[in-house]
């Protein structure tokens, strides 16, 4: 949690975060745009570090089932994600490159 | 705080920012196809430190759970991973931005939970960031699942339009501002819980009434909300590493959503409005066209190949229902062994997520350089003597360019008809989704190749071979 500084620093830093990438972003060709939403879903995989802090922290037993939960989903994405993004990229190769 | 917390506390924070410059650094190198591979395992070690960082860096009371959760999640992960066909990307990417949106969700409902029972006061920005992040969750989540139904083919892909969905909408909006006030006043789970199944069923509402061939925009859009429900789930845990990777993801959904409605000359409420084609569909039924097209066979096709001297092929979604991705490469490399030059043109929302069509001809192994967007190739269309349309339609009809009251009029497209000639594969004479009648097929250069696209494909290549 954030107090009204934290708060301010808290927003600055998403709304330059966009801004990144927006910039490095817009610079994928569309040849990439398929490995760019797979990868960019393993990296919305990121919410597993809140689940491990809720799951982790979490006194009662809801709270550690949600957060088993959102730890469960999250790792459907880190791992599925990278994994699929991977697979794919392999397969991408210039004219005259060996297989 | 003892300072051994404390110092724990500074190690998990700078490592969280070397996570977050080897995320934007690996979306960076995700800019070319040489360095993508390497990009894509940076971002992968950018998680990993985090998870390491936020383990190692918190009191973690209890890990049966937490290991549980992962290993089930790992194992689903892994299995879809490897064994999801290319042609069904779209719905896995779908169903992954789903549990995005789930987790997060989830998490603000485990964190307003632990708050509650502390007894402390919430504060204001604390409960307005926990329902952020659920209703973005929810919609995510259930926007996710109607999109994959319909890749999927359990919900019906037309359109589905209920009669008074506007005021129902308007309905679950106030209905939702008005449990976040609640939830502000006073920190209940009723009020959390109403908000969360308000969210669920504006998802299924919004995506419910958008059609098929939109779904490339609706994923790109669901993307950019997985991240944004993640960047919500930073400001509820005060956690800055969330913030950042969720905005990418964020701001990278919202890009391709861009370019797939710039593809479509359509703006982003039309799409989300939905009943696209409909109307116009109904229209062109009643309509049918009698004007007469010339078609051709197998045979006549491979020879028009083998004596031209560069040819530039135009897939579509219906290569990849057709799988004939893997015959149209073989035919390729045939013709390019008798010197022919070889191209393909990819139309920005062919296919039904961005760049599935690259992905498809990448997997039956064509290079990524003779790949063509829009852009590069339209110029070469009328130096080329055969284009090959497989499974394309609405994205070469030439009424796009000149026909103010086509349904699909300004919608950027593939200048096939520039070609000395056009061989167009089709199961039959059905207009494409827009509902609208193709006059390319009329023109006096266009021969119509009917039938299945693998079958056609593996038939001219016979020929090819024999010639």
């Amino acid at each position: 949690m954030f107090d009204a500084e934290a708060l301010i620093i808290a927003l600055t830093v998403f709304v330059l975060a966009i801004f990144i990438g927006y910039e490095v972003i817009t610079k994928v060709p569309p040849t990439l745009h398929t490995p760019l939403m797979s990868g960019s879903n393993a990296i919305s995989g990121i919410v597993i570090v809140g689940a491990l802090l809720v799951a982790g922290q979490a006194d009662g037993i809801a709270g550690q089932i949600l957060g088993a939960i959102a730890v469960g989903l999250a790792m459907v994405n880190v791992v599925g994600g990278f994994m699929v993004t991977d697979r794919m990229l392999k397969m991408f190769r210039k004219s005259g490159d060996k297989r | 705080m003892n300072t051994e917390a404390l110092f724990h506390l500074n190690i998990t924070n700078a490592a969280y920012i070397v996570a977050a410059i080897l995320f934007i650094v690996g979306l960076k190198q995700l800019g070319s196809p040489a360095t993508a591979r390497n990009g894509n395992r940076m971002s992968a070690l950018a998680m990993l430190v985090a998870v390491v960082a936020t383990v190692v860096g918190n009191d973690i009371a209890s890990w049966e759970f937490i290991i549980g959760g992962a290993i089930v999640g790992s194992a689903i992960g892994a299995f879809s991973a490897r064994k999801v066909a290319m042609t069904s990307m779209p719905q896995l990417v779908a169903i992954f931005n789903g549990f995005g949106g789930a987790a997060s969700a989830a998490i603000a409902a485990a964190e307003l939970i632990r708050l509650i029972d502390d007894g402390s006061h919430i504060a204001e920005d604390v409960s307005i960031t926990i329902m952020a992040s659920v209703i973005v969750g929810g919609v995510t989540l259930t926007g996710s699942f109607i999109a994959f139904g319909k890749l999927q083919g359990i919900v019906p892909t037309r359109p589905i339009l209920l009669p008074i969905r506007n005021v129902i909408n308007v309905a679950l909006l106030i209905g939702m501002i008005a449990s976040t006030v609640w939830l502000v006043i006073d920190p209940s789970l009723t009020a959390f819980m109403i908000a969360g199944a308000i969210a669920l069923a504006l998802g299924i509402l919004v995506v419910i009434p958008i059609g098929g061939a939109d779904m490339p925009v609706v994923i790109a859009l669901l993307n950019s909300y997985s991240g944004i429900a993640g960047a919500a789930t930073g400001f509820v845990l005060g956690n800055t590493v969330l913030i950042i990777a969720g905005s990418l993801v964020g701001a990278s959904g919202l890009i391709l959503t861009r370019i797939m409605t710039k593809a479509m000359n359509r703006s982003l409420a039309n799409v989300m409005l939905g009943g696209f084609g409909v109307e116009d569909g109904a229209a062109s039924a009643g309509g049918e066209d009698e004007r007469p097209v010339t078609s051709i066979q197998p045979e006549d096709a491979a020879m028009m190949l083998a004596y031209a001297q560069s040819v530039i092929f135009v897939p579509g979604y219906g290569l990849a229902v057709a799988q004939a991705q893997h015959q149209v490469r073989e035919l390729a490399d045939l013709l390019k062994e008798k010197g022919i030059s070889v191209r393909y043109a990819i139309h920005p929302v062919a296919g039904r997520m961005p760049g599935h069509m690259n992905v498809l001809l990448a997997e039956a192994n064509v290079p990524y350089d003779e790949l063509k967007d829009l852009d590069e190739i339209n110029g070469e269309f009328q130096r080329t003597d055969v284009a090959v349309v497989i499974g394309a339609n609405d994205v070469t009809n030439p009424s796009a360019r000149t026909d103010k009251s086509s349904p699909i009029y300004g919608m950027p497209i593939l200048n096939v008809d520039a070609a000395q000639s056009v061989i167009m594969m089709k199961r039959g004479m059905s207009s494409g989704f827009a509902g609208v009648q193709n006059e390319l097929f009329f023109l006096d250069k266009t021969q119509m190749l009917f039938g299945d696209a693998k079958d056609s494909v593996e038939k001219i290549t016979a020929e090819v071979k024999d010639l």
